[in-house]
């Protein structure tokens, strides 16, 4: 196969003949692989989780399926594309978002069950560095002694459009904007700045625990608007009984004593 | 902001180019001409970028060019800490992703000219230098017109290596692809469309200017 990509390089249009090939051989694959799967047993809930909380959305489904005899198969992804996909017929039931805008997205414009939105999680950020003795606080933005501060894209994931609005409450947006990166999402920030390619970075308390090293600065709740991450019901799956009881289960005691540990707020009630 | 970021793209591909000419010809040439055993090893990595995922590289890049990497060495020549999020650390991102596309048609071109011409060249006293300027440049012509349209183009259409090692800065590292993606995402499918459809034709533009002068080259030399 790689041969004869090579020659198609190499050879441009010409070697049509053998890339048809190449196409006949995966497209044989596909069909058989599609005709031995198996058929799905018992109910089964679709859920689309916005890659930063993957890993929490991972316990709470398996706690979900112990409890229950549902299962749940979980894609994940940026808030943007899965919503994006979601208006493309995407199969998914289930939308666990990074932001409070998509989920209020999918019910204006009829994806979404109306009345079914509500905040899951809300995040907390953290400005961290591996340096020992980097962050310490405020005054370390407002000494600004860092090459590379790393940020999520503000145009694209709340914990960037957050981060910003500490820098802005911090008054130092415009002293470290020419030093800023962005990660295109709070996985990517955190990837920067444990490879040392930036200083530091604003990451999600989720992603940092206490085993890893480095300095932390906390950023206190006032400093910018609240990271609410809320989920919606989706119409593809207000039929399903598996669908409903995943979105029941999210807003109950296992569920949130999940996420709290992960290093999320809930909603106090 | 539009014009900066396809002004940046623009000099990215050229640049890597450029570069890919230089360092891949003698490479090419070597490839076609050697008589070791290991001369298909060394062809094998070439062709690596080919069948890698753009995230292995990436990510291997963000740690080659980070402070714990050669990058970091290098930088810190000039007091930075890392050459990733720099145009620089793209360009070497950039000369490996599209290395094969350049060095693998310029050594079938190589490949094609045999030795005849070359002994014939010899048999008139010309030197090795003189012989590959003066032969297998000219008569590897199509082989240079189609190395240098799929670097150019493989480098307009990178993502995956951008994506993990550019950190997003407008006029720095924030290209085409990635702000096509950003446009996506953001949900501003006005400019999205622009700017994919401009991609679009672009593509087919290389595409069919390949086609078109391959032909050309090919029955020049007829």
């Amino acid at each position: 196969m790689l041969h004869s990509f090579l020659s198609l390089i190499a050879h441009g249009p010409s070697s049509r003949k053998r890339g048809a090939g190449v196409c006949r051989g995966v497209f044989a694959l596909t069909v058989s692989l599609l005709l031995t799967s198996e058929p799905a047993i018992g109910a089964e809930a679709r859920v689309a989780v916005a890659s930063n909380f993957i890993a929490t959305a991972k316990e709470i489904a398996r706690a979900f399926e112990e409890q229950t005899d549902h299962r749940v198969v979980i894609s994940s992804g940026s808030t943007g594309q899965i919503f994006a996909q979601i208006t493309q017929a995407a199969p998914f039931e289930v939308f666990l978002a990074a932001d409070a805008w998509r989920p209020q997205l999918t019910v204006s414009e009829g994806y979404g069950v109306d009345g079914s939105v509500f905040t899951y999680a809300t995040g907390s950020l953290v400005l961290w560095s591996k340096e020992p003795d980097l962050v310490e606080g405020l005054d370390t933005l407002e000494n600004g002694l860092f090459q590379r501060l790393a940020i999520a894209n503000p145009d694209i994931a709340p914990y960037g459009h957050a981060a910003i609005q500490v820098l802005e409450t911090a008054g130092v947006l415009d002293a470290v904007d020419p030093r800023l990166v962005r990660g295109n999402n709070i996985a990517q920030v955190y990837q920067f700045v444990v490879t040392g390619n930036a200083d530091l970075g604003f990451v999600a308390a989720s992603q940092i625990d206490d085993s890893v090293e480095g300095s932390s600065w906390s950023i206190p709740a006032s400093y910018h608007d609240p990271i609410r991450q809320d989920a919606v019901l989706l119409k593809r799956g207000e039929a399903n009984p598996a669908a409903r009881a995943f979105w029941e289960f999210l807003q109950g005691p296992s569920a949130r004593q999940i996420i709290v540990d992960n290093g999320y707020m809930v909603d106090q009630d | 902001m539009i014009w900066t970021t396809v002004s940046l793209t623009l000099q990215l591909a050229t640049l890597t180019t450029l570069i890919l000419l230089l360092i891949g010809t003698p490479l090419a040439w070597w490839l076609a001409r050697a008589k070791t055993w290991w001369r298909e090893v060394v062809s094998a990595i070439v062709a690596l970028p080919l069948v890698l995922p753009p995230t292995v590289l990436g990510f291997y890049l963000l740690i080659a060019l980070g402070p714990s990497g050669p990058g970091g060495v290098l930088g810190s020549l000039w007091g930075v800490r890392s050459l990733a999020f720099s145009f620089e650390g793209l360009v070497i991102g950039s000369v490996i992703y599209s290395m094969p596309f350049v060095v693998q048609p310029l050594r079938n071109a190589f490949e094609a000219i045999g030795d005849r011409p070359l002994e014939a060249a010899a048999t008139l006293r010309a030197s090795p230098i003189d012989r590959f300027f003066t032969v297998a440049v000219p008569m590897a012509r199509p082989g240079f017109v189609t190395a240098t349209i799929l670097g150019f183009a493989h480098t307009m259409g990178e993502f995956g290596v951008v994506l993990m090692i550019g950190g997003n800065i407008p006029g720095e590292t924030q290209v085409l692809s990635i702000a096509i993606y950003d446009q996506v995402e953001s949900m501003n499918w006005a400019m999205a469309h622009l700017l994919s459809a401009g991609m679009l034709v672009f593509s087919f533009a290389v595409i069919l200017a390949m086609a078109l002068l391959e032909r050309r080259a090919k029955e020049r030399i007829r």
